[in-house]
């Protein structure tokens, strides 16, 4: 173990993530400045380029990012009980402001401007999706079969109501077999 | 057993999705309508709530839908089920993660899953829509009332404001809330 690198104990982990999660909102991407301005910055518990690997594996286990980021941080840090307790830091504070919320919202949903209020929101949340869309776009793949996939998604859930679930799992498996498959064709070669 | 449910439903949604903020959508908004949990104009309320405080959205949404069906211990169970699966595979894959971030299978799956995640959003922006444009079901009549132009028209701007003014979520959502309470108030709607 260095010793000049401070470790962070699991009350500075949950402290720290309950901040970066208590000032994120929208969560997901939104968090991944902040992590790194507290986290790598500040605390200096791990370099801007662990953030980089850091996301990439959040982005490829299944999850929440945020979530996936502050267990995976906190178990490189002190361990299991690091992990417990940056994961716990990063969801108190929207768990407590929901269930505020919560306990009063359908009142107020009653109140004739907070429903005009939501009528103009959903229009606007509708844009919100599809700059998420286009940006997710813009990430992926582009070749044959990432375009056959996005498709065939597309329209087992639009037209044929087939469970969401069963398109995420078969195209896992359709990635996995034509990746290997390639790479089985460039080591015959 | 309505515990139960809650825990084991959010433990799906948690284990299938990949990627952040929207990615978790189509899942959310195929298990919660399944259950009745939720309507998807309720949803799409909800999304702009959860981008309004603080959090992911994934946790955002459990808390409030397992405080809706089952008080403080429904959101408990909720918000656990959707982080155990995040907090389980990063705890196995921290170990490893170099081999993890190396491995071709985990890159295969990926290359599925990006374009199956754009399809979705692909598939959940539809019902959206016509959640947003059509609430009383589509038919030609409707694109002649007011609700319907005002919110084609505030869903234009947004969108206009979204990508060529790269305008923050939150003031998106603030300022479609205003339009709608303006319109909704000047044309008694």
């Amino acid at each position: 173990m260095e010793t000049e690198k401070s470790k962070g104990t699991p009350l500075e982990l949950f402290w720290t993530f309950f901040k970066i999660g208590a000032f994120t909102f929208g969560g997901g991407y939104a968090m991944i400045p902040l992590i790194e301005k507290e986290v790598a910055e500040n605390k200096k518990w791990v370099t801007n380029e662990d953030v980089l690997d850091i996301v990439a594996i959040a982005e490829s286990t299944p999850g929440p990012i945020s979530i996936n980021a502050a267990t995976f941080i906190g178990w490189k840090l002190s361990g299991r009980v690091g992990a417990f307790f940056a994961t716990l830091g990063v969801v108190l504070p929207s768990f407590l402001c929901i269930l505020a919320i919560s306990y009063v919202l359908r009142q107020f949903e009653r109140v004739q401007a907070v429903k005009y209020a939501f009528f103009g929101v959903r229009a606007g949340v509708l844009a919100l999706i599809i700059k998420a869309l286009s940006t997710m776009f813009k990430q992926c793949p582009k070749d044959l079969t990432a375009y056959i996939l996005m498709a065939a998604a597309f329209a087992a859930v639009a037209f044929f109501n087939v469970s969401v679930l069963l398109v995420i799992a078969s195209c896992a498996a359709v990635g996995l077999a034509a990746t290997l498959l390639a790479a089985g064709k460039e080591g015959a070669a | 057993m309505i515990f139960l449910d809650l825990f084991w439903t959010f433990f799906k949604i948690g284990a299938f999705t990949f990627g952040g903020g929207y990615a978790m959508l189509p899942l959310i908004q195929a298990e919660v309508e399944a259950h009745g949990w939720m309507t998807t104009a309720e949803l799409v309320n909800f999304i702009a709530v959860s981008e309004s405080t603080p959090g992911p959205f994934a946790v955002n949404i459990s808390t409030y839908v397992g405080t809706e069906t089952g008080g403080l211990f429904g959101a408990l169970c909720a918000t656990f089920g959707v982080i155990l699966p995040s907090y389980i595979v990063i705890l196995l894959v921290a170990r490893a993660y170099e081999k993890f971030r190396e491995s071709r299978a985990v890159a295969g799956c990926m290359s599925g899953l990006r374009p199956a995640v754009v399809g979705l959003i692909g598939a959940a922006t539809v019902s959206v829509g016509q959640a947003v444009f059509f609430p009383g079901g589509i038919s030609l009549a409707a694109i002649t009332t007011v609700p319907f132009i005002a919110s084609a028209a505030i869903f234009a701007l947004m969108l206009m404001l979204l990508f060529k003014k790269d305008l923050h979520p939150i003031k998106i959502i603030a300022l479609s809330a205003a339009l709608g309470i303006a319109i909704g108030y000047a044309f008694g709607l």
